[in-house]
This record gives C-alpha cells, sequence and structure tokens, in this order.
C-alpha cells in the first residue's frame, strides 16, 4: 500500500522535473528579444485600443514607436493621449515630437428638430441603423441626422451628448480624441475628422445631395449649392448639389468670411474651440 | 393528402384571409398616375417619353437599360405631364412618369379578349425575349426581372421548375384569387415556361388552406401531363423560395448560392399568369392584382389596378376610414414595410396595402432576453437571431460573418415569437448592413 503510494510520487515527482527541465530549455531558446523601450512605450499610451492611430492597437503602436527612426517618429501621433502624451515618449527615446495637428470629429448636419421638423411617426427600435433600413430619414431628408444617438452610444470618451432641444449630437471638444468610432458607426457618414486649426474650424454643415429646392423643403438650413463660398476661395467643391469644404482651408483667414456668406446658414465658423488649451 | 413543409425553424401564424372569396375587381381608373422607372432590382429603365407625348395603354415609356432591368409601360391612356422625383412612401425619392388620363384606349397590338390560348408557337429564345420585352419581373415582391432568372448560366442544369403559389403572408389573397380565377392560364404559362427551360414537368406549389384553388388545379392539371400540384403545409415561411426548395425536393441552397445551383427555377404564380398575358395575348405589365385588406379595414377587397396608381386612390376607393389607421404596410403585416406617404405609387412589385390599426401597429415594449432559444427554434435558415443580436451590440463583425447574417431572409419569424418582444429581425438588419458596409 504505501510501496503503491510512494511509487506514484516518485513517478510525478520525475514528470515535474523532466517538465521543467524542457520548459527552462525552451524558454531559452525561444525567447523573443524585446526592446524594454516598447513596454515604457506603452505605459505612458491611453491604453484605449481604439485604433485611431491607424495600428492595431497600444502595444503595436508602442513598438512602431520603439522602432522608428527621429525622422519617422515625426510623423507618428496618438490621438487620444495628444501632444503629451508624444512629448513624453520623444523624451524616452531621446528624439524630438513632430508637430501633429489638433483634430476633432464635427457632425455635417444642423437638421435639428427645429430646423427639420418631423414629418413621420417612427416607431420602431431605437437605433439609426435600424431607422435607416426602413426609411429616409423623420424629416424627410434622405441624408440627415436621424436623432437616434448610434454615435453617442458608441463614443468611449463620452465626448459625444444628445442635446435634448435639438435631438442632434453634440461633440464636447475637450473630450472628443479624433478616434473615428462614430465616423464609423453613424450609418450616414456625418462625422468627419477635421483639424482645428487655431482653435477654430469651419466646414459645410450639411451632407444632403438633393436639389436645393427639394432639400429645403425638409430642412431650412440645407445646402443649395448656390456657389456663393465658392467664390472666397475656388478650392471649395461643389459637387452633387453639395458644397464642401476641404480642410486645407484655413479657418482662421476665412472661416468668418465664409460664415458670413452663406445664405442658408449651412456653414458653420467654430472659434475658442478648446479653452485654455 | 399529406401536406410537405421545409426541414427547419418556421411559424405558425393566423392567416387572416377575410378576401379569400371575393372575386377579383377592376379598380376605377385614376386621374393621374405615377409610373416609376425602377420597379425592379438593376438600373432604373432609361426614359424613353418626352413631357407632352400622348401615351396609350402599352406605350413603352422607358426601355431597360443594361442585362439586369426592365422595360416600362403606360397604365392608362393621356398625355405626359411631368418627369419628377416623389416620394416612394419610405422617403426617398424615386423618378417617376406621371401622365394625366384622358379616355382609355390602349395601343392596338394587345388582345384583350377572354379567348384562351393554348398554342405555344415560338421558339425558346423567342419566349424569352417576348418576356424581357413585356417587362416582367418577380411579382412575389422581389422584382427580379424573369428573362434574367429564366437564362440559366452556362454550366449549370435546371431540372425542376417550381411555380410559387404559397402565399403565405397573413391577409394576401392575390396569388389564390388569381389561381382559381385564372387557374387554366397559368397552367399555359406554366407550359411556356417548360419550353423555355428544357424541362418537362413542372410543381404548382399551394398552401393548404387555399382549398379551392387546390381542388380547381388539380382538376385541371389532369388534362396537363408533367404539371403537378403539391399540398404543403400552412406554415410561415413557406413561401420563401429556399423554404420552399427545401419542401419540394428536400435540396439545400447553400448559403450565398442562388436556387439554380441547385437545379431549381422558381416562379410566382403571378408572374406566370402575367408571362401567359405577355406571350398568348401580347399584353405587357401594366398591372397586378393587389390586396387591400388588414385589421383595419371592413372591406377587403382584391383589385386589378393599373401600374401607378397613387396609394391614396386605391384606399379612397376601398372606403378606408384613414382616421382610425395606425399603420399602412405595403406587401404583407410580416415583411412588407410601413409607408408614410400615400401618394406613393402601386408598382409591379405590390402585393397588397394592409391597413393596421392604432393598437396592432404599437410596438411593445422589450424585456430582457432570457435565452430561451424560440428564435433559433422559429428561424428558418437555422441562424441564431439571439447570438446576432449579441454580435451587433458587441459590434463584432467577424462573429457576425460566423453567425452568417447574411444569410437571413427577413422573414421577421424571430421577432414574432421572441417572448421579450426584442426586435431581433432589427439586430439581423443591422448586422447585414454592418457587414455590408466598407
Amino acid at each position: 500500500m504505501v510501496s503503491a503510494i510512494l511509487f506514484n510520487i516518485l513517478i510525478l515527482s520525475g514528470l515535474a522535473v523532466l517538465a521543467a527541465i524542457v520548459l527552462y530549455w525552451a524558454s531559452q531558446k525561444f525567447a523573443v528579444q524585446e526592446s524594454p523601450l516598447v513596454g515604457q512605450i506603452y505605459e505612458i499610451l491611453p491604453h484605449a485600443n481604439c485604433g485611431a492611430c491607424g495600428r492595431a492597437g497600444c502595444q503595436d503602436f508602442a513598438s512602431i514607436c520603439a522602432n522608428a527612426s527621429a525622422e519617422e517618429f515625426q510623423n507618428l501621433n496618438c490621438p487620444v493621449g495628444g501632444r503629451k502624451v508624444m512629448e513624453k515618449i520623444a523624451t524616452l527615446k531621446g528624439v524630438q515630437a513632430g508637430e501633429a495637428e489638433r483634430k476633432c470629429a464635427v457632425l455635417r448636419c444642423n437638421g435639428s428638430c427645429q430646423n427639420a421638423p418631423d414629418k413621420v411617426v417612427y416607431t420602431g427600435m431605437k437605433s439609426c441603423r435600424a431607422a435607416h433600413s426602413v426609411m429616409s430619414g423623420r424629416s424627410g431628408c434622405p441624408n440627415g441626422c436621424l436623432r437616434m444617438g448610434d454615435c453617442v452610444q458608441v463614443c468611449q470618451y463620452g465626448a459625444l451628448s444628445l442635446d435634448k432641444e435639438t435631438g442632434l449630437p453634440v461633440v464636447d471638444y475637450k473630450k472628443c480624441t479624433s478616434c473615428g468610432a462614430c465616423v464609423k458607426r453613424c450609418p450616414r457618414g456625418l462625422f468627419e475628422i477635421r483639424p482645428i486649426q487655431e482653435n477654430m474650424q469651419v466646414y459645410v454643415a450639411c451632407r444632403n445631395q438633393q436639389k436645393g429646392a427639394v432639400a429645403r423643403k425638409n430642412c431650412k438650413v440645407a445646402c443649395i449649392a448656390c456657389g456663393k463660398c465658392r467664390q472666397i476661395n475656388d478650392t471649395i467643391s461643389i459637387e452633387n448639389n453639395l458644397s464642401y469644404i476641404p480642410p486645407s482651408i484655413s479657418a482662421p483667414e476665412e472661416g468668418e468670411k465664409l460664415a458670413a456668406s452663406c445664405p442658408v446658414k449651412a456653414i458653420h465658423f467654430r472659434q475658442n474651440m478648446i479653452e485654455g488649451d | 393528402m399529406k401536406t410537405k413543409t421545409f426541414s427547419i425553424g418556421g411559424i405558425h401564424i393566423s392567416k387572416h384571409k377575410s378576401s379569400a372569396q371575393i372575386p377579383v375587381e377592376e379598380l376605377a381608373l385614376p386621374d393621374i398616375v405615377h409610373i416609376p422607372v425602377k420597379q425592379h432590382i438593376g438600373t432604373p429603365a432609361k426614359i424613353k417619353v418626352k413631357i407632352g407625348d400622348k401615351v396609350k395603354v402599352g406605350t413603352l415609356l422607358a426601355e431597360a437599360d443594361g442585362i439586369i432591368s426592365a422595360n416600362v409601360f403606360s397604365s392608362i391612356s393621356g398625355e405626359v405631364k411631368k418627369i419628377e422625383e416623389i416620394n416612394d412612401g419610405k422617403g426617398w425619392l424615386v423618378t417617376v412618369i406621371t401622365i394625366e388620363r384622358e379616355g382609355d384606349e390602349f395601343e392596338p397590338y394587345m388582345d384583350l379578349s377572354d379567348d384562351l390560348m393554348t398554342d405555344i408557337s415560338d421558339d425558346k429564345e423567342a419566349l424569352r425575349q417576348v418576356i424581357r420585352s413585356a417587362g416582367i419581373v418577380g411579382m412575389g415582391g422581389a422584382g427580379f426581372p424573369t428573362a434574367v432568372k429564366t437564362s440559366i448560366p452556362e454550366g449549370k442544369k435546371a431540372d425542376t421548375l417550381i411555380i410559387n403559389g404559397i402565399e403565405c403572408e397573413p391577409y394576401l389573397t392575390a396569388d389564390s384569387r388569381l389561381m382559381e380565377e385564372k387557374a387554366e392560364q397559368i397552367i399555359i404559362g406554366v407550359r411556356i415556361l417548360n419550353k423555355i427551360l428544357g424541362i418537362q414537368n413542372a410543381i404548382i406549389a399551394i398552401d393548404e388552406n387555399k382549398p379551392r384553388a387546390i381542388a380547381k388545379l388539380t382538376q385541371i392539371t389532369k388534362r396537363y401531363v408533367g404539371v403537378n400540384v403539391r399540398v404543403c403545409k400552412s406554415i410561415y415561411p413557406q413561401g420563401g423560395e429556399k423554404q420552399l426548395i427545401n419542401t419540394i425536393t428536400e435540396r439545400e441552397v447553400p448559403s450565398g448560392m442562388l436556387p439554380i445551383d441547385v437545379g431549381c427555377v422558381v416562379q410566382n404564380v403571378a408572374t406566370v399568369y402575367a408571362i401567359y398575358e405577355a406571350v398568348q395575348k401580347h399584353i405587357p405589365l401594366f398591372r397586378r392584382i393587389l390586396t387591400v385588406s388588414g385589421d383595419m379595414n371592413d372591406n377587403p377587397r382584391n383589385y386589378l389596378v393599373r401600374v401607378g396608381t397613387p396609394i391614396s386612390f386605391v384606399l379612397k376607393q376601398n372606403k378606408v376610414d384613414m382616421e382610425k389607421v395606425g399603420k399602412v404596410i405595403i406587401g404583407g403585416p410580416m415583411m412588407g414595410q410601413t409607408i408614410a406617404a400615400l401618394d406613393a405609387p402601386v408598382t409591379k412589385m405590390t402585393s397588397g396595402i394592409i391597413l393596421l390599426s392604432k393598437e396592432t401597429s404599437d410596438k411593445p415594449e422589450s424585456t430582457s432576453c432570457i435565452r430561451c432559444g424560440k428564435c433559433v427554434d422559429a428561424c428558418p435558415m437555422g441562424l441564431m437571431p439571439l447570438n446576432i443580436r449579441q454580435a451587433v451590440n458587441e459590434n463584432n463583425k467577424e462573429e457576425l460573418r460566423l453567425l452568417h447574417v447574411q444569410d437571413c431572409v427577413q422573414c421577421g419569424s424571430c421577432s414574432f415569437v421572441c417572448p421579450a418582444k426584442i426586435p431581433l429581425l432589427d439586430f439581423c438588419k443591422i448586422g447585414k448592413f454592418e457587414l455590408s458596409r466598407k
């Protein structure tokens, strides 16, 4: 009896020793030499794993930062952590951080409850994507905001909220990290990531591609493609009855003029967006 | 007679076929029609008329643009007033040709007599050409051009022709009335399809809840060798193409493939009747039978309606009290879509106008999923709607692909049976949408 127990213990201990030897050998043989820098950089990063930098996640971005040359590092940017995080990484690496411009999401629609009143009663599931599959829109605009807040749900930084009065999602520019989750979620592609130029931004808050007269029937602030903004700067494109201000246009220089030129107030000019930044 | 059904899923729903015994009547002609240039799946037809042109019933208004497209014919005689964009009911704008009626003149090439033409003289290619030029599309609701469906791609072989006379949606009776009233014509239409496809046999599948149509067609098919009536169990969605193939042939259409890949061609009875009219009577597709019914309708009717007739006009002729109506649905109540603008026109694909009361159209509050699995039992495609909902909430596209959300036929069985009243079909639609976009 005792000998049987002893025998078992001996066999198992023998196996354990054998396994330990194999594991030790494997850990030495297949060890991956990782720069300690990657781990340090990873610690600095925000750990959001949002993919806004265009990489698979924070770990991936950390290894890219670690392996980047001083020149390559200039072009790298973590939109969530912003300049502060990039500067920390730069000091760690002993290089200069790039001059990445700050960006944020903007809603290219102003079809609020007041500007584009409801024409139909929607009783289905409270989700923009579900509504998008059965109708063109509560106001009749086939490109406008459905005002049910799928974007609010997907924002992991709490930068979006539905305004009770207008029904439209509002971007909190202080919190927005330009990760682009809302851009991917919105079934109508109403969000755009645009640079903030000296605390200012100018953009066309409309995506309606119908003819002016048709669009105006549903929404008071729809772009009618009159072309007045184009007279100020001819890089503004007007396609499919819709004007688009490219991000290359300087908001501080021309924003005010452009906003004033729009007869339907579809061009939005924002100032003092991030105070004290 | 033993009834058959498909192997997985399906639900029992009350059929409400209150208009099943009411003969088809011709609807009064509207003063104005809006004929959409796109009444099918594919590219919109190219407009061939100008404003001010005088047209007759059967004049070609728009020509098929490309292979997957269909001709559009005038449904009334009069003057082309406008070529405009109007609301299709769901809020999207569609290009329509607006015609104001003057009298009721037909193009002389049509044979409008009731004589039965039994001899099929044309050859295969000529017959297919007639179907193509008559603008015939699948009239069960999908609107796929019939000429394309009847041309079998190279390397594939059709061995079974199934005629879909199931009409499993509640309230709808248009197909059932058609089978009772035009039984012989339908059989000749089947013969034409036989000739085009080079198949000797055909199976007409009818739901067991249509005893008169079954009796009538069984009696007539005795005289036609090879055409058989098969009675199917009254279960939803028996009329789905893939479900019907499974019922009749016990074959399963693999994921992402078409019926022709398993050697089947399925045509709706209304389409078959349109083929008969086009080939034997030279009548293009400009009218269709539709049911006006619903729990808010005391006057259920089957109407022969000209394409382009505004839905508001049909409802007016039916003397509907719009005050009490909560919802107007185009198609059946299970798969049809609610419309918001009643000026939308009737198209080749409109099989019914269903009016629901405010109480029935209210969406119930949904509660938490209790993982009972009823939706899995009900799904005729063998999907797991509860897991699809989970994957949509997590926005997990990989999982959605593994759950084969793309195979969903949107029959709505899952939402119907869910005891927690979760709109599972909406989740499946979102899943399909997420997978389809870039």
